[in-house]
């Protein structure tokens, strides 16, 4: 699998290493309550499909990335620097 | 303190401490159409621009710095907002507009040199590195192996080669057995 960094261009995937879910980006506030904390810290989608998740390219410039893929057919639709999202969502 | 306590050099103890390069007693190494030998960088020290500071860091400096994967003159793109100034002066004011770290000693600077050296590569790095797509004064962060790169082409057939100091050795072990087991299929 191949992933694009935003910063550097399209990489091997070994160059990346793997976070998980981006809703890392989406933490609650902290009087939240323990229902959206509870989901925020434990509960997962493991969707066949479209995912949409943070990785770092480790072994390159070092940016977080948020990468939107296909596991049924490993298609890459896009990837984000995770310090624009941010800055656009938050 | 007794005189075996201190530092000597040849019979005499002195101040000053001998350098030792990183790759020291391990190269010049050559095989078939390659050559691998050490460079001394001199000083060097990275630069992250703060916020929006780019422009400052770049008038301070009187010169225009790299876009991503470029160098120019002694600055070359080193990581995101990051850029490695070799032998160059910093003047303390930068520190204004940047985050400013010592990295001289801290990278073991290598060349690969010869008609092979893009073959040689191709067995350890995971990107194109063919002239025609990595070009004189392009650069990279990518791999060497399992190990952290960064990587310049500077010359035709000439790469300037920087991991951390502490895997000077590895370094050195990949690249000269990819070097011998190239020479062996020819
Ligand atoms: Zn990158």
């Amino acid at each position: 699998m191949r992933l694009i960094c935003p910063v550097c261009g399209e990489r091997d995937r070994r160059e990346f290493y793997y976070m998980g879910d981006a809703v890392a980006l989406q933490r609650p506030e902290p009087d939240a309550g323990a229902a959206e904390w509870d989901d925020y810290v434990h509960l997962r989608e493991n969707p066949a499909g479209v995912t949409r998740d943070l990785w770092q390219h480790e072994a390159g410039c070092a940016a977080w990335i948020v990468v939107r893929r296909n596991t049924v057919t490993h298609e890459v639709l896009e990837s984000v620097l995770a310090t624009d999202l941010k800055g656009a969502s938050a | 303190m007794g005189l075996s306590c201190m530092i000597r050099k040849g019979v005499r103890p002195v101040v000053e401490l001998l350098a030792k390069s990183p790759a020291e007693g391990l190269l010049p190494y050559a095989k078939g159409a390659v050559e691998l030998s050490e460079l001394a960088l001199g000083k060097a020290a990275s630069i992250a621009p703060f916020k929006g500071q780019l422009d400052a860091v770049e008038k301070a400096l009187g010169q225009g710095f790299p876009k991503v994967g470029r160098t120019t003159g002694h600055v070359v793109w080193f990581s995101q907002g990051q850029y490695l100034a070799i032998a160059m002066d910093i003047p303390d004011a930068l520190g204004k507009y940047a985050a400013i770290t010592d990295q001289s000693d801290a990278w073991c600077a290598l060349e690969l040199k010869g008609a092979a050296a893009e073959d040689v590569l191709a067995r350890l790095v995971p990107i194109d590195l063919r002239q025609s797509q990595f070009k004189r004064g392009h650069c990279a962060r990518t791999q060497l192996g399992h190990m952290p790169l960064h990587i310049t082409r500077t010359g035709n057939d000439a790469f300037r080669l920087l991991s951390f100091r502490s895997m000077a050795g590895t370094m050195v072990h990949e690249i000269s057995r990819a070097m011998d087991l190239l020479a062996a299929r020819r």
